[in-house]
């Protein structure tokens, strides 16, 4: 297995998939500036759950408190590694179970960094400053980049892939990142390397990012990790995806790759990871792609933590009827116009409210009429097989879909629901129009809950079941004092008297048996 | 010590005592567990694996194995109403019945999860609800106040009709503090 790995990762063809599809990727005009700063905003959003809302942090500061850039917000109650840093000074304005707050004061007071100046680095000093600046995986989940290093070091790690694939149309904030940021990438990479102690370390391209691969030569000729280009397809950026493209390796849907020994980093991670290291600095900006063709002036921007969507579009020229001035005072979703956060096959669909750039957060789309039309009606399956050529990861969706229909959980489950991706490969080429991803999200749902239902239908069995024993046991006790004969005398204080002194007077010859 | 000629039919007589009780021990153990086998793959243990174990009756038979096994017997598959439209598939499945809406006459699948709440102050500790609830969700002692324990009440709605002073209501589980998913219960039910 190992050596067979080594052979794709040595051997310097492009790494590539069955499946997929080729999405026009639109992100031309976006590229055509370079990576912008943004102004402070006047209001930041700090969601305070992390990888899919399953931790909470816990607010450390109080409604009112000023707070300085890089100071503390909140923490995990048993994980001191999970933690959130103020992207700006200001002051804390609201804390609710979801989010915080702050209303800055556009001064930027940072606390002092202290970043690691000394020459050698251990493996210990980056695994701490990793936990400390609150780094989450930039590129899926966001699941806690220390936890996934730790989980992988336990195992032993064979390879490092930093992952700057992506795949969808219109996003393009790790290509930015590269085009201007490649020796830090590399230097974060190296540290993931040593924090990992990984055997070998690569960097994953799609070949058609040019610009990001003309950056990125130099920085990799003083590093010890090689350079792997991937077919530029939809979804080469997927953690599974891309471990089997490069390493022919399928990792089963109930492991997790980094037990396996294979760690995948995104490139945002490997810049905030050299951030945290080499400066100290907390993790308090990501590079976000604000795109859309009712955008003026789309972008990537170097955003802070908590920034909200509308700033992002309205400092990007929005434009849209009746509404051009103000996105964030009458923003609302339309039939043509939706913003998605996310790119535009797996992306959500924003809160207006509150949604605000996190560490997650890849993409912030406004959509028009041509790229997103509005979704026609569903026709029939033809069973063209279209989808099933375009699945990555080689399922029947034409099967999968006739039996979420039908909700057939033995057949949902024998046609490896479970392995779905949710890519929506399927659905993009539907001739039908037949939104297959949805059908799989809702069936994959019900799967989850029926389990549920099911175990909990056992505990309450077996409360039934204790239930019975002691209705029995009751039962039993009533027949049997039923067949007792009545007590022969009935009680009477006289009685209860004699008895009384009868007993008293056992006791006494007892004692004075003892004695003698 | 006995002379070894007398020793002998001894030790034997002692030996095949031993090996005839372990040969029918053994025999006992492998019909008990090829019992423990046929039942396990009979008709009413597959029923009854997917009935929701709510034990509320409502289908007619006093509990979820009754009815297991009433519809081994050939008893219509329709008439759990806490089970809804996706327990009757799931069975027409299993039996190889064609699926039948579910039949009125027995009630109609709650939208969502319902729990009993019992009315403290007017509680007076008669303890008649505890003997009612089929899965123990009741708690207290005689003369004292007693609790609904939401998280293992399934609102079967048994508890009701034995309470005397009537201070037991069945509500929305929502409304109350639950660790239970309550958004998907409907989506599971195939009610919506
Ligand atoms: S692509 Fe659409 S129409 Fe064709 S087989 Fe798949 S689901 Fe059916
Ligand atoms: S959404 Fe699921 S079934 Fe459809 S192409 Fe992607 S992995 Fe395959
Ligand atoms: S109606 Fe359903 S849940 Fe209630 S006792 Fe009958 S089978 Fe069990
Ligand atoms: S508390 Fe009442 S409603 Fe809840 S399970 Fe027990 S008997 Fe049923």
């Amino acid at each position: 297995m190992l050596s067979q790995a080594v052979r794709w990762l040595t051997e310097g063809r492009l790494a590539s998939f069955s499946g997929g599809i080729r999405p026009p990727k639109q992100t031309q005009r976006t590229l055509r500036s370079r990576v912008m700063a943004t102004p402070i905003p006047e209001r930041l959003i700090m969601p305070l759950t992390i990888y899919r809302k399953q931790e909470r942090l816990t607010p450390a500061v109080r409604i009112g408190e000023a707070v300085r850039k890089y100071q503390c917000l909140a923490t995990h109650l048993q994980d001191p590694d999970l933690i959130l840093h103020a992207p700006t000074s200001g002051m804390i304005t609201a804390i609710t179970r979801d989010v915080l707050e702050i209303q800055s004061d556009g001064l930027d007071q940072a606390l002092i960094l202290c970043g690691n100046t000394t020459e050698k680095i251990t493996q210990a000093d980056i695994l701490q400053s990793i936990g400390r600046a609150g780094i989450v995986g930039q590129g899926g989940a966001g699941y806690p980049t220390v936890k996934k290093i730790r989980l992988a070091a336990s195992a032993g790690v064979k390879v490092l892939i930093v992952n700057a694939a992506e795949c969808e149309p219109f996003v393009c904030c790790d290509e930015a990142l590269i085009r201007e940021f490649a020796d830090q990438v590399v230097k974060g990479a190296e540290y993931l390397m040593q924090a990992s102690a990984a055997d070998a370390g690569v960097i994953a391209i799609e070949s058609d990012k040019h610009e990001a691969i003309a950056a990125i030569q130099e920085p990799l000729k003083a590093s010890s990790l090689t350079l792997r280009l991937l077919a530029a397809k939809y979804p080469a950026g997927d953690e599974r995806i891309l471990i089997k493209s490069l390493t022919g390796q399928e990792i089963p849907d109930s492991a997790n790759p980094a037990e396996r020994g294979i760690l995948v980093q995104n490139a945002g991670t490997a810049k905030a990871v050299f951030d945290a290291v080499k400066l100290g600095q907390p993790s308090i900006s990501r590079i976000v792609t604000v795109a859309g063709a009712p955008l003026k002036t789309p972008k990537n921007f170097s955003a802070l933590l908590g920034t909200p969507v509308s700033d992002l579009l309205s400092w990007c020229g929005f434009e849209h009827e009746g509404h051009s001035e103000e996105p964030s005072a009458h923003l609302q979703h339309t039939d043509h116009l939706k913003i998605i956060v996310g790119g535009p096959l797996t992306g959500r669909r924003a809160d207006m409210f509150c949604e605000s750039v996190q560490q997650t957060t890849t993409c912030v789309i406004a959509t028009d009429k041509i790229n997103f039309p509005a979704s026609g009606p569903e026709h029939a399956c033809i069973r063209c097989g279209f989808c099933a050529e375009a699945c990555p990861v080689r399922l029947l969706p034409q099967q999968l879909l006739l039996h979420s229909r039908n909700f057939d959980e033995h057949n949902l489950n024998s046609h490896g629901l479970h392995s779905c991706i949710e890519c929506g490969a399927c659905a993009y080429v539907c001739p039908s129009k037949i939104p297959l991803v949805q059908h799989f999200r809702q069936s994959k749902e019900i799967l989850r809950d029926s389990a549920a239902e099911r175990s909990e239908s056992q505990l309450r069995q077996a409360r039934y079941r204790h239930w019975q024993t002691r209705q029995g046991r009751t039962a039993r006790r009533q027949v049997k004092q039923a067949a007792e004969p009545e007590r022969e005398t009935p009680f009477s204080r006289e009685n209860a008297r004699s008895e009384i002194a009868e007993a008293v007077a056992r006791v006494k010859e007892k004692k004075s048996g003892k004695r003698q | 010590m006995l002379p070894l000629n007398e020793q002998l039919p001894v030790t034997l007589l002692a030996w095949s005592a031993i090996l005839l009780t372990a040969f029918f021990l053994g025999l006992r153990i492998h019909r008990t567990l090829a019992a423990e086998q046929q039942k396990q793959n009979s008709v009413v243990e597959l029923v009854h694996a997917e009935l929701p174990q709510t034990q509320c009756g409502r289908c007619g038979f006093p509990g979820c194995l009754p009815y297991a096994e009433a519809i081994s017997g050939g008893e219509p598959i329709n008439q759990c109403p806490p089970g809804g439209e996706h327990l009757i598939l799931r069975l027409a499945r299993l039996l190889n019945e064609p699926p039948e809406p579910l039949n009125p006459r027995h009630g109609t699948p709650q939208a969502e999860p319902l729990v009993a709440v019992i009315r403290e102050p007017e509680c007076i500790g008669c303890t008649k609800c505890i003997q009612a609830c089929p899965v123990d969700a009741i708690l207290g002692s005689a003369k004292t106040m007693h609790t609904v324990l939401t998280s293992e009440c399934t609102g079967c709605d048994l508890c009701v009709e034995p309470c005397p002073v009537d201070c037991i209501d069945i509500v929305p589980a929502a409304s109350q503090w639950t660790q239970r998913p309550l958004n998907r219960y409907a989506i599971s039910r195939g009610l919506v």
